[in-house]
């Protein structure tokens, strides 16, 4: 069997969201909340409009992880992340996120490493603490 | 209405099953701009070793949420959504998540209390396959905004 590759390039992307992927996103995580569709719902609750998922930018920060470990995504083997930012998500644009990761650390003896992985939208930091363990 | 924290400790019967499918698991792996074959061409997934396809590593979120409603949507719990904001997410797992799996879920309330003013609430679900291994442990911390 092949030793396991990681691919270090792989840990910087800039990914991007628009209204009709927050619509594919809900459809397919099945989280209907309308402030992630709806402006004039998301107005109503206090947010300057549309926000996209949480879970939509920590699910696109750690695809970066798992083209790190070689597309196969059975080596990342737990991730977890704080919430701190939104991603706002006007109608008609097209919004960017920068996700980057870095190695943290590194555990021979268990085979795996400990990502810290960042994402940064209008130069605000929407996800804290956001880390992956993967096998190595 | 505050949050009920006679709910702490709590846990409920599990739910389900939940068949996963390869359309789910595109359409995830679509949705957030994933570039992994593994999660859409089975043959990609079997050269990997895996019997079908691969879910993404936050793909789990999909069947924990439904198990949390059971607690979010509970009028007694006091959980009014509309405040609700999304403080935390976690996943281990114990094996990867494929096409084919039909996955029950225990959901534990781990935590919930109330302090500055807000609520906290943090739930445990407990994925389980078929034959009752573990899969995946998904944990969510949701932050209720207090009146202010």
């Amino acid at each position: 069997m092949a030793a396991l590759t990681t691919d270090p390039a792989a840990l910087r992307r800039t990914v991007t969201v628009d209204r009709a992927r927050l619509v594919a996103y809900a459809d397919a995580s099945g989280d209907q909340n309308p402030i992630h569709q709806d402006a004039e719902f998301a107005r109503s609750v206090g947010l300057q409009d549309v926000i996209a998922h949480g879970m939509w930018t920590m699910g696109a920060a750690l695809d970066v992880v798992t083209a790190y470990v070689g597309g196969d995504p059975g080596r990342v083997l737990s991730c977890a992340t704080k919430f701190t930012g939104m991603v706002v998500v006007p109608e008609g644009e097209t919004v960017e996120v920068l996700v980057e990761g870095a190695v943290k650390k590194a555990d021979e003896a268990a085979g795996t490493e400990t990502l810290d992985i960042t994402a940064t939208c209008a130069g605000e930091k929407v996800l804290g603490r956001c880390q992956a363990v993967v096998r190595v | 209405m505050p949050l009920n924290t006679d709910y702490a400790g709590r846990e409920y019967p599990p739910a389900g099953p939940f068949p996963v499918t390869r359309a789910e698991i595109a359409a995830f792996a679509d949705a957030i701009g994933s570039t992994a074959d593994a999660h859409r061409d089975a043959e990609v997934a079997q050269a990997l070793g895996y019997a079908d396809v691969v879910a993404p590593p936050t793909f789990a979120v999909r069947l924990a949420q439904q198990c949390e409603s059971q607690l979010v949507q509970d009028p007694e719990a006091g959980i009014d959504f509309s405040r609700v904001v999304h403080g935390e997410e976690g996943f281990t797992h114990h094996r990867p998540i494929v096409a084919g799996d039909v996955l029950t879920g225990v959901l534990h309330v781990d935590r919930m209390r109330e302090a500055g003013g807000h609520g906290m609430v943090t739930t445990r679900v407990e994925l389980s396959g078929a034959d009752g291994q573990p899969v995946t442990t998904v944990t969510s911390t949701i932050v209720v905004r207090g009146d202010s």
